[in-house]
Order: structure tokens, then C-alpha cells, then sequence
């Protein structure tokens, strides 16, 4: 059997869903069997590849660039999976929609609520702008699957990840689907 | 005492008379999901999760309020009645802040376990981000209006059993959130006890204790059950 071409990508996210997917420990030596990691925030590559079979997202959509590369990656692969919270509900990323426009935001986490005085003059070049709302990756695109939980635990990821690998369905249930 | 003969489901099932379809369902081992309904306390039909369908009839009725007849054919669980629970639910989350990570209640929350039972892995409505109130006046407890789904029960223990009524609603859809006294502070409350009942009987983490952090409130239901079987039925066993 062919490997299955294999990528995870971090948006507004803290990276704990990452860091639960290192808790995969040794079944990675098994994973890296089955599949070719083409993109990642674990690996060096730059740019999005082509035909990608199966790829995992953590973290909701907060800047432009987000909402940019998730149209890229929707057209570019073939099963996406919300991986997490943040992902699938917007969870702590959003929190800062219940303050409005983003530039309330960032007043309140540089100014009102931090001891530095100022809002830092970032240069737009060569960081991305935030959206207005921070939103959850299906109210952007379609998203074929759904792996909640803050983060979801090795255990999910690994029961997730044998299924889809064998072209089968995973239905999580009880303690599987718990969020948070 | 008549007793009345019914079908849940194709199963036939024996009610008390003045049982309504939920207290004879569970009585028979049925499951029906609730969150507004409380044993002891008045039944209300505000969180339609309850509801079931009645014969042919289009309409879908709350179990909890509707009192068994003979003979009437019962489903509990079809097709549309999981679709509009799951919807139901989704509207619940989607219409404040119930992001389970940063909740005291994570792990110990009736709507988080009910979206679990219910198989709910994504919302899709659109969230609406509303800021709601957080008040903590009282030097007890606190009330995040953002977990409140409204289902009233702290309004109904309050008043059915503390005798108190402290808490009442107040404004209208969305807007409306659980008062104290004429909408001031909790803390300021004249009529308020500090018996926490109100605390114990919330489903979400809306009502906790001070001094919890996330996932650590725990609700012994145990106690208010105790007090509730002593209030109505006059019995006072554990």
C-alpha cells in the first residue's frame, strides 16, 4: 500500500493539540510507516503541496493569513479534520470576540490589562492583520471531520487517525467526544 | 389510585394517574433527555429537549409537562426527535459562552454530558459572542450569565423550597437573563439566604462557588435531593 500523504497545520491555536500528538510516543515510529508527513509545524517546508490525502488543523481562523491558507489547503487536500477545540469552536482563540473589533483587543491586552503603556507598531508587511471575528474552521469551509477536545488526547488522535488511515469512518462516542 | 396504561416506543408501560410521560418513562428505565426538569421542583417545559411525539398528531409535546393518557402511543426516540434535540442543544451553545476549557464546571456539566450522549461534535450555527454579565457581590457564590441556558431552576428551588424567591427572570429572548431581587447585585440581595441551593441545582457552571477554578466544581446533588423528598413528600430518609 501506498503511504497516504499526511500534513498538520497550526492556526489560532496555543499548539497543545500538537503537543498531544507527540503523546502519540512510539505509535509514531508505526504512523511514520503509514503515512509521508508532506507539511507540518514539525518539518521544514514551506509551502502547501498539491494532493494532499489527509490533513489535521488546530486552531480557529484569527488573521488573514489563516483565512488564506485554508482556502489554499481546502483545495489542496482531500479529507480535513478539525483537530481540537479552538479548531472546531473557536474555544479560547474566540474569546476575544465577546470584546468586539480586534483593535479593542489589542488595547486590552497592551494597554488596560498589561503594564506596557502602548500598542506596539506592528508592520503589516510581515505580520498578518487579525480578522474582525475570530471563527471556526467550518463556517469557512467544508470540514469532513470533527475531533474535539482541549487539547484532544493522544488516545482520540490515535483511535481518529487508524481509522482514517484505513478509509474507514471514525464515529467518536462517551468520553471521546468530550470537549474542553 | 386509576392506573393508566400507555405505549413508549411499541412498549407498554403502566402510569400512576397525573404521571406525566417523563416521570412514567423513567420509572420504567426510559430514557428521555432533560435540563430544565428537576425532581421535586415544578415542571416548566422550557428547555423543549424533552419533547416527544403523541400519536399522529404533527405536534411535538414536552414529556415533562404532559400528563399520561390512556391508550396514547408514545416515540421517544425517532429520527426527527434526535435531529431536533441535537438542534436544540446547538442553539444552546451557540447563543452564549460555553467553551468547556475555561468553565468550572468542565467534566461536571449536565449540557456538556448531554452533548456527549447526544453525539453533538460541532455547532453548526453561527456563535454569537454576546458578553454577558459575571456578577460575584456575593460573598459566596457567583453567577456567569454567560453559562446560563435559562432553564430556571434556580428560580423554582429558590422559591419551591428555600421559600425565598430570590432569583426571577428578567428581559425578553436572548436578552433575558436570572435577577436577584429587583436586578440588583446578588450581594445586595435582602431575601437571599445563602442556603446555595440555587448552586447545587444548576446544570452549567452559570451558578458556582467562589474559589473553584476550571473543572473543579463539583455538584452533590445528594443533599438537595434530601431536602427536596423532605419539602414534597414529607419523608425524611437519605
Amino acid at each position: 500500500m501506498d503511504k497516504i500523504k499526511f500534513a498538520t497545520v497550526w492556526f489560532g491555536g496555543c499548539s497543545g493539540c500538537h503537543m498531544s500528538f507527540l503523546d502519540l510516543d512510539e505509535w509514531l515510529i508505526e504512523l511514520a510507516q503509514k503515512v509521508d508527513v508532506v507539511y507540518s509545524p514539525f518539518v521544514d517546508i514551506k509551502h502547501y503541496p498539491d494532493e494532499v490525502d489527509l490533513c489535521l488543523i488546530e486552531g480557529a481562523v484569527a488573521n488573514e493569513e489563516h483565512l488564506e491558507q485554508l482556502y489554499d489547503i481546502r483545495k489542496k487536500t482531500k479529507i480535513l479534520v478539525s483537530f481540537g477545540d479552538c479548531a472546531l469552536n473557536g474555544n479560547v482563540t474566540a474569546l476575544r470576540n465577546l470584546h468586539g473589533e480586534p483593535d479593542k483587543t489589542l488595547e486590552l491586552s497592551y494597554k488596560s490589562l498589561a503594564t506596557l503603556n502602548n500598542i506596539p507598531n506592528f508592520d503589516y508587511k510581515k505580520i498578518a492583520r487579525l480578522i474582525k471575528k475570530v471563527k471556526p474552521l467550518h463556517e469557512i469551509v467544508k470540514i469532513d471531520y470533527f475531533l474535539p477536545g482541549c487539547p484532544p488526547d493522544a488516545k482520540r488522535i490515535k483511535y481518529f487517525l487508524e481509522k482514517l488511515i484505513n478509509k474507514e469512518n471514525p464515529v467518536l462516542e462517551g468520553e471521546l467526544l468530550k470537549n474542553g | 389510585m386509576s392506573v393508566k396504561t400507555f405505549s413508549i416506543d411499541g412498549q407498554i408501560i403502566s402510569a400512576k394517574e397525573g404521571q406525566t410521560i417523563l416521570e412514567a418513562a423513567r420509572d420504567a428505565g426510559i430514557f428521555i433527555p432533560t435540563l430544565c426538569h428537576f425532581t421535586g421542583l415544578t415542571n416548566v417545559g422550557a428547555c423543549r429537549l424533552c419533547v416527544v411525539e403523541i400519536g399522529n398528531s404533527p405536534k411535538l409535546q414536552p414529556a415533562c409537562t404532559t400528563k399520561v393518557i390512556e391508550g396514547m402511543e408514545v416515540k421517544v426516540n425517532t429520527e426527527r426527535l434526535k435531529e431536533y434535540r441535537k438542534l436544540i442543544l446547538e442553539l444552546l451553545f451557540a447563543e452564549r459562552n460555553h467553551q468547556c476549557s475555561v468553565c468550572v464546571a468542565n467534566g461536571n456539566c449536565e449540557l456538556q454530558n448531554l452533548a456527549i450522549k447526544l453525539g453533538i461534535d460541532h455547532v453548526r450555527f453561527e456563535f454569537r459572542y454576546q458578553n454577558y454579565p459575571v456578577d460575584i457581590s456575593h460573598e459566596l457564590f457567583g453567577i456567569d450569565h454567560n453559562r446560563c441556558i435559562l432553564c430556571t431552576r434556580c428560580v423554582r428551588v429558590c422559591d419551591e423550597i428555600e421559600g425565598a424567591h430570590t432569583w426571577d427572570v428578567a428581559f425578553r429572548g436572548a436578552n433575558a437573563i436570572v435577577i436577584t431581587d429587583m436586578n440588583q447585585p446578588w450581594g445586595e440581595s435582602e431575601s437571599c439566604t445563602s442556603c446555595g441551593k440555587c448552586v447545587l441545582v444548576c446544570p452549567t457552571g452559570a451558578l458556582f462557588k467562589r474559589g473553584v477554578s476550571v473543572a473543579e466544581l463539583q455538584k452533590d446533588k445528594s443533599h438537595l435531593e434530601f431536602l427536596i423528598q423532605a419539602k414534597v413528600k414529607k419523608q425524611w430518609i437519605r
